[in-house]
């Protein structure tokens, strides 16, 4: 055993001049613990940007939006192009005559994908249908968006008897089967806007497709209820806040308070809902063209190019094989970037 | 809750009464009626036709005769299939698809909570990983995609399943899959959440904290309120397979009223797409309206208004 220690500790502060010298600059800012102040966007794209998932997916539809949006611009194939003689090509095969001229020496860009019954390059027909798909999908979703939140507002600011009847309104809209509406509405507004179509003025109304305008409609009649449910809650929270009843002793008006105070604080929850909106379009947009009542021929979707590609399962499956995995990833991947954008910027909307 | 019963009934009522009125005046949108068909008929023929089914008459009367027809439970004619009346070719063609929907439904909720309950049990774990994958899948892999997959592998590369038809029980296999795997993902999803929700609350660490077993606990306690949620999915469940079988019965060509639905809208059957449809739409709204009082009833802890 060693010999205890013996020594009594001091008490008394042992202070030397150098300790009253001013702090260093590095010692000065180790010492500030406030964070900088980040805005609603820094923060939530930052939050966005950590989410892997989320990021995968959005450079994914950015990369489907490159190649349906700008790749068929300078893409060597026409997507209504019928290639005679170069009928049901399998991927990365060339027609007869293609073969001859690439054996003269000159050179023919291959058929990715093939071609189709009619010798049209499939390729860029699954391009146009992607477009189609994501033109339906930004387009409804921006009709919901624009519909739902300014009916879901109005109710909630306006509040009593009107909001009470407005409600009833989005209750047994809410209830009514829209695939069966859409149906309805396809098959039934087809003969007015074809005659619609013909008149002057009207002529985009064939370029878009009847049955394209219908789903339109129908989203603008039937699917803006969900949205306009999830704004209404928002906005009857953020009414009895001290900024509105500020902007109304400035004497504001209601439009203006609607529009600059209450929306604008509403903005995280009207991305997320937007963005979860795009798939179920697009899920339904391919649905209806897989049934045939989607974009007029020869216009493809990639419900119709997967309905077209089924006649011919036995033969020729790798026609179907694009279509469906692309509609699967576009759908999936609008499904979490939604969740991202949810997590990221209202995370109380969360179940 | 008396009141509140009624005031849903009631706004059922209003859906299905807005549903028939929309249908009849977007139907009479269509030019020329359902006696121009393709082979030219003589104007007398055709004014005898519009005669007999009471198409002579003015609109407003038209459809007043049509709701009477409608509380009789009388649907009309169809055009193209003569002399067949719609309220026959439902009755003959709903219960294929009911069955096959049936199933469906039995299969979703039979492998969708379960699955939504072990992922919730095991969150954060290998198990809740894969059926969070498997979950967020299947709602992002549209019903025509699937079918025609299943169809292509199961069908036609490995034969083990019939693609056509519902003559067997093999050959409910394939459809019912493809129909049943959105919702079962859905279920699953709903589930979980709605379990580690369940499983977060005072009242389950109380019965954790009297010993008891977590069989007890989980079947006893923590699933009969997890479950909540799934009965508010079972409306737009129904409405789901239905509107799904569409697809369904196109592609394994299943003589159900699915496939007659879609007959009916490529052969421009009027009256026959006007019949399903109301009739469709009016099994949803049921079924919406008796899952919200049930609903009601079961949850005690949800105010009446």
């Amino acid at each position: 055993m060693t010999e205890p220690n013996t020594k009594i500790p001091s008490f008394h502060l042992k202070l030397t001049p150098e300790d009253f010298a001013p702090a260093t600059r590095e010692e000065r800012e180790s010492l500030v613990t406030m964070r900088e102040s980040v805005g609603f966007w820094q923060d939530g794209f930052r939050r966005l940007s950590r989410n892997k998932i989320a990021m995968t997916s959005l450079v994914f539809i950015l990369i489907i939006m490159f190649f349906s949006f700008i790749v068929p611009f300078f893409y060597p194939y026409n997507y209504s192009f019928q290639i005679r003689g170069a009928e049901n090509l399998a991927p990365m095969t060339y027609s007869a005559e293609e073969q001859a001229s690439i054996d003269a020496g000159e050179s023919v860009f291959p058929h990715v994908l093939g071609t189709d019954d009619l010798g049209r390059d499939t390729a860029i027909r699954v391009m146009m249908g992607s477009r189609i798909s994501l033109l339906v999908g930004l387009v409804a979703s921006i009709i919901v968006l624009m519909i739902g939140s300014t009916y879901g507002a109005v109710s909630a600011y306006i509040g009593g008897w009107t909001d009470l009847i407005m409600m009833r309104i989005v209750d047994i809209i809410y209830t009514v089967p829209d695939i069966l509406i859409i149906i309805l509405l396809s098959v039934t507004l087809k003969f007015p806007l074809q005659r619609l179509a013909n008149q002057p003025g009207f002529e985009w109304i064939q370029l878009l497709g009847v049955n394209l305008i219908s789903i339109f409609i129908v989203f603008a009649l039937l699917y803006w209820v969900g949205m306009a449910r999830i704004i209404r809650s928002q906005i009857l929270i953020l009414k009895e806040q001290e900024f509105v009843t500020a902007a109304k002793a400035l004497g504001a008006s209601n439009r203006r308070i609607i529009k600059k105070h209450l929306l604008t604080n509403a903005i995280g929850t009207l991305i997320v809902t937007t963005t979860l909106q795009i798939p179920s379009a697009i899920f339904t947009e391919s649905f209806l063209s897989f049934l045939g009542l989607g974009v007029a021929a020869p216009m493809p979707s990639l419900g119709s190019l997967a309905s077209d590609a089924i006649k011919g399962l036995n033969s020729y499956p790798h026609r179907l094989m694009a279509p469906a995995l692309l509609i699967s990833a576009i759908i999936l991947s609008f499904n979490l970037l939604g969740d991202g954008l949810r997590d990221a910027f209202d995370p109380k909307l969360k179940n | 809750m008396g009141k509140y019963i009624l005031k849903r009934i009631a706004m059922g009522l209003t859906t299905i009464f807005i549903v028939i009125t929309l249908t009849f005046f977007l139907m009479n949108l269509i030019p020329g009626g359902p006696f121009m068909a393709e082979k030219a008929i003589s104007a007398q023929a055709q004014a005898a036709m519009n005669e007999k089914y009471g198409l002579d008459k003015p609109l407003p009367v038209q459809y007043k005769n049509y709701l009477v027809n409608l509380t009789k439970g009388d649907l009309g004619v169809s055009v193209k299939q003569r002399g067949r009346d719609i309220n026959g070719i439902i009755t003959s063609k709903f219960p294929v698809s009911a069955r096959l929907g049936g199933a469906s439904i039995l299969m979703a909720l039979i492998v969708g909570i379960p699955l939504g309950s072990i992922a919730a049990i095991n969150r954060g774990k290998l198990a809740d990983n894969i059926i969070i994958v498997i979950a967020t899948f299947g709602i992002a892999v549209p019903s025509f995609v699937l079918c025609t997959l299943l169809m292509y592998i199961f069908g036609v590369k490995l034969n083990l399943f019939p693609t056509y038809g519902l003559g067997s029980l093999k050959h409910y296999v394939l459809p019912v899959f493809a129909l049943a795997f959105y919702p079962t993902a859905y279920i699953a999803r709903l589930m979980r959440s709605s379990m580690l929700d369940v499983l977060g609350q005072d009242y389950i660490r109380t019965a954790k904290a009297k010993g008891l077993s977590t069989f007890v606990l989980l079947f006893k306690h923590a699933l009969r309120n997890a479950i909540l949620p799934v009965v508010t999915y079972l409306g737009p469940l129904l409405a789901y397979t239905l509107t799904g079988s569409f697809v369904v019965e196109k592609i394994f060509t299943i003589p159900g009223l699915g496939s007659e639905f879609i007959g009916s809208i490529s052969g421009r059957d009027y009256p026959l797409i006007m019949g399903t449809t109301i009739f469709l739409a009016t099994l949803i709204v049921t079924m919406n309206v008796l899952v919200d009082i049930a609903y009601k009833l079961i949850d005690p802890r949800i105010k009446l208004q």
